[in-house]
């Protein structure tokens, strides 16, 4: 059973905008909101150069990276061709306008992705 | 309802395919796909058959798209089908193959894309043996064979195709004469002198001319195979093999059948929809558009794209015409022309030509109300693609007219470590110095990919993907590995691919039907994307409110990280703050608080920057608000496209030289142009004497102070690529200095694209124009700078005022679980 974690109102996330969530261990996680009021939450690092995505333009599903214009795609935290790599994407569950992430994936997942 | 439209395409060429390619991207799903060829290959580079029969590649090497292709993309591929007929009541099209089967299929939309025919010269003995036309696979695969058994061959046309033949059955060993109706070889794509140049150093090679010869018939031998061509001179040459090469036709026969309007190809409408039948498209070769069918590729693929843009039912592309260039693809002969290269007698046109005979170089350049308007370059083409872009561009090129014909490493145009030839670079050459991108890593990357625009190699390589600067170096890279007629020719360049529309009709539509939100932009000029892209938004929120102060709203979505942040991202995602110091003058006060901001929030470093100002490099996102608050100075915008610094040297304040007071000057422009957004940075600089300390040679507006006045430079650019600011005007009082730079602000606000500096701008719409607005006109110059005031009048400063700048504090405060 995902025991969820009420982060925010969607209202507290700027449309075509995001937020940082500090976590107790590891590196922030972005919390997304684009156009549609659909949240999407990714490890605040770029795969490329560990650029804050959170920084970042939004728009339709994609985000691109405020230090080398990566397009990451906000669904599964992948870069849009011809570039490579992923970044991890969090699961999200959006009720009665609040967003929640998975307790378990905030105290695991991502680690070891330490900030320099 | 998941049943899916069916589109058929009659035609298995590049243009087609390229379309085909652009509509999946688009949408994958929307169409079953299937597609009619008659020749038994799947798409290859038709291009590319010249180098085959030269034997410089192979076949294999110009397959552009292999079977699993279109497995892979579910499309139904029939090669060797050649479509005879269709009914376009029942929606239905009927093939046939060599063994007189047919196959039928029925369609929701139709595309035709059946190319063009070589024309046959109606001469006599046309259906002999041993004459080919060179137009496909089959042809050249019959050349080469021809070329075991025989020894002489006859080329007729000495035209682009007809000289590429020649050369290929040369290089297979066999004797070539060419035979040629007009004056010189290839008028259509040369003036005299290129084309007797080219014609000899043919001839060195060995070819063979006969030139101004009118072909009366071919004669056999006792098997019915070609033996010589008679000439209607009665005069006659050996001939074993002969390939007509004397032009191509759009093929239309199948749509005349089917009484689709054709008048030099098959008509279309701009968005490549034939005239007759709504449900049927026409690309390519056969396709008349605006009354010209293209033959060269780069234009074939703008009209695929829009077409595609079509069938996804975006409904927004509009085809709107292509200028073309060419290259010949014979190695070791460097030829490019391209527009008007032969001007006119009207008067209107000037040439400017360089001829070297003895070296083998000539170069003719037209020029037309001081714009680029043709080229005809051989021997030394290194310059083609600058001046193709200078051509479609439309700049004016008065202002480098006179270095014009010595290239563009001549203006200063140069690449990394200087590099301006890209033929001449070795492979481990950095072509890209931002990006560190090779010049051999491009040419793989182009030949491997089949990479046909500056776009893809930028997207596939990054080079000239960063600062741009090497543009040019890669644009040439392109011309040579991929040869000529791929250089992309649209006549205007989109803003992103969100949109057909170029930045000056983004500018016009705000302007004119004042759209005062980006939704408002979105929808009147049918943007594809919903929300726009991080290349699109940004521009749309700078046009908005530099034509709308007061009225349109600044959207920080809109703004890249360090113009919504209001300071600059550095590589770990610290930022720097950059307070202003008005003039580069400071006070004990300032700098005390900002050595306690520098304790107090542990900022790492703190550096002098090139701007007379002080950097706090390392600041942490959260601690922003409190550094700005606690430093007390206005922001220095130095993370914006706005005025930055004004650099000023003591003046006469001090200096035992200085004839007048620059600091004072600069301190006022700054004071009174400061939160000048713009559609670049902006940096200005006053020096008190011609000495000139402050470097006011190279900035946007550079003013020097003499006895008797101000002397005022404008579009200097010391970055990517430095540019020394050009005289502009001399004045005698600091009013006028600040009326005359405030005007030109305005201007350039108004006026220029966004990401474009001033001497872009400048080199754009010409020094004259601006001259005529600013120095011409004294009623239109004073109304320039009443609107700059009018705009910045209680214009916030972002790092105090965030209600009224917009700034959304929220992205100061993380979130906590």
């Amino acid at each position: 059973m995902t025991e969820w974690k009420v982060i925010c109102k969607v209202d507290d996330i700027p449309v075509l905008g995001a937020r940082r969530v500090q976590r107790a261990k590891g590196v922030e996680v972005a919390v997304f909101r684009n156009a549609e009021d659909r949240v999407f939450a990714l490890l605040d690092q770029c795969p490329h150069k560990r650029g804050p995505l959170s920084q970042g333009l939004v728009f339709g599903d994609t985000v691109v990276c405020p230090l080398h214009n990566w397009h990451i795609g906000l669904t599964d935290g992948c870069a849009h061709a011809p570039d490579e790599g992923c970044t991890t994407p969090f699961a999200v569950r959006v009720e009665h306008g609040e967003v929640a992430l998975d307790v378990n994936e905030l105290n695991t997942l991502a680690l070891d992705d330490a900030s320099h | 309802m998941t049943h899916k439209l069916k589109l058929v395409m009659v035609g298995n060429g590049m243009a087609g395919v390229r379309t085909l390619e652009e509509l999946i991207k688009l949408t994958p799903d929307l169409y079953d796909i299937t597609v009619f060829g008659s020749e038994p290959h799947p798409n290859y580079n038709r291009i590319l058959l010249s180098p085959v029969l030269a034997g410089e590649q192979t076949l294999d090497e110009i397959i552009l798209n292999p079977l699993d292709w279109y497995s892979d993309n579910n499309i139904t591929l029939h090669t060797s089908w050649t479509v005879t007929e269709v009914d376009r009541i029942k929606r239905i099209v009927h093939a046939t193959n060599t063994a007189a089967e047919v196959k039928s299929a029925p369609y929701d939309r139709l595309i035709l894309a059946t190319g063009s025919n070589p024309f046959m010269l109606p001469v006599p003995g046309r259906e002999l043996d041993g004459v080919l036309a060179y137009r496909d696979i089959a042809d050249t695969q019959a050349m080469i064979d021809a070329a075991t058994k025989y020894k002489h061959a006859v080329v007729i046309g000495g035209g682009l195709l007809g000289l590429e033949a020649a050369n290929g059955l040369m290089k297979r060993g066999m004797r070539v004469t060419v035979v040629h109706v007009g004056e010189w070889l290839m008028e259509r794509q040369l003036d005299k002198v290129a084309g007797g140049l080219l014609q000899r150093s043919l001839e060195e090679r060995g070819m063979q001319f006969r030139m101004g010869a009118h072909t009366q018939a071919l004669q056999a031998d006792k098997n019915g195979r070609v033996a010589s061509v008679l000439f209607k001179d009665g005069s006659h040459v050996t001939a074993e093999l002969v390939v007509m090469a004397v032009g191509i036709r759009p093929n239309t026969a199948l749509a005349e059948k089917m009484h689709l309007h054709c008048e030099r190809g098959i008509v279309v409408s701009d968005t490549l929809q034939t005239v007759t039948d709504p449900r049927i498209y026409a690309v390519g070769e056969c396709a008349a558009h605006r009354g010209i069918a293209y033959g060269l590729v780069a234009p074939l693929f703008e009209q695929g794209k829009v077409l595609a843009n079509h069938l996804a039912e975006f409904g927004i592309g509009r085809y709107s015409g292509s200028l073309t260039s060419t290259k010949l693809k014979v190695t070791g002969i460097d030829l490019f022309s391209a527009g008007d290269f032969m001007g006119s007698d009207d008067g209107n046109t000037e040439e400017i030509v360089l001829s070297d005979p003895h070296e083998g170089v000539y170069k003719k350049l037209i020029i037309r109300n001081d714009q680029l308007v043709g080229a005809c370059l051989y021997g030394d083409t290194v310059d083609g693609s600058w001046y193709f872009k200078l051509l479609r561009d439309g700049r004016s090129v008065a202002d480098i007219r006179e270095k014009l014909m010595f290239g563009e490493s001549n203006i200063g145009d140069v690449g990394h470590e200087g590099h301006s030839k890209a033929a001449s670079m070795p492979d481990d050459a950095e072509v890209c110095g931002c990006n560190g991108v090779k010049k051999g890593a491009i040419c793989k990357a182009i030949q491997d990919k089949g990479l046909f625009t500056l776009d893809e190699v930028r997207k596939h390589t990054k080079a000239s993907a960063s600062c741009g600067s090497c543009t040019g170096l890669v644009e040439q890279i392109l011309m040579f590995t991929a040869g000529g007629d791929y250089s992309a020719t649209p006549k205007k360049k989109a803003i992103c691919g969100c949109t057909d529309h170029s930045h000056q009709e983004v500018r016009d539509a705000i302007r004119d039907h004042k759209l005062l939100t980006n939704e408002a932009v979105f929808k009147f000029l049918e943007w594809k994307s919903p929300t726009g892209c991080a290349t699109c938004r940004p521009a749309i929120n700078y046009y908005r409110i530099s034509s709308w102060p007061k009225e349109a709203l600044d959207d920080p979505q809109s703004r890249l990280i360090n113009e919504r942040s209001h300071a600059n991202i550095q590589k770990d995602g610290t930022y720097s703050v950059i307070p202003r110091m008005w003039g580069g003058e400071t006070t004990a006060d300032e700098l005390r608080r900002i050595a306690d901001v520098v304790d107090k929030y542990n900022i790492p470093t703190v550096k002098v920057t090139g701007g007379q100002r002080i950097d706090l490099l390392g600041v942490k996102k959260e601690d922003l608000v409190n550094v700005w608050k606690d430093i007390g100075m206005p922001s220095g915008h130095a993370y914006a496209k706005a005025l930055r610094t004004v650099k000023t040297c003591v003046g006469s304040e001090w200096c035992r030289m200085g004839t007048q007071d620059s600091t004072q000057m600069g301190k006022d422009l700054e004071k009174a142009m400061w939160r000048m957004y713009a559609p670049h940075k902006v940096k200005f600089a006053v020096s008190g004497c011609p000495r000139n300390c402050a470097e006011a040679g190279i900035k946007d507006v550079g003013i020097i102070g003499v006895d008797s006045g101000w002397e005022m430079y404008i579009a200097g650019n010391g970055g990517i690529k430095t540019e020394v600011a050009e005289f502009f005007v001399k004045l005698k009082t600091a009013e006028e200095v600040m009326e005359y730079t405030g005007a030109f602000m305005q201007l350039y606000r108004e006026e220029g694209w966004y990401l474009e500096r001033t001497v872009h701008y400048v080199n754009r719409v010409g020094m004259d124009y601006v001259k005529r607005k600013i120095l011409d006109d004294e009623a239109g110059r004073k109304a320039l700078w009443a609107r700059l005031q009018f705009a910045l009048d209680g214009e916030p400063d972002p790092w105090f005022e965030f209600d009224k700048a917009q700034v959304d504090t929220r992205q100061f405060e993380a979130l906590t679980v």
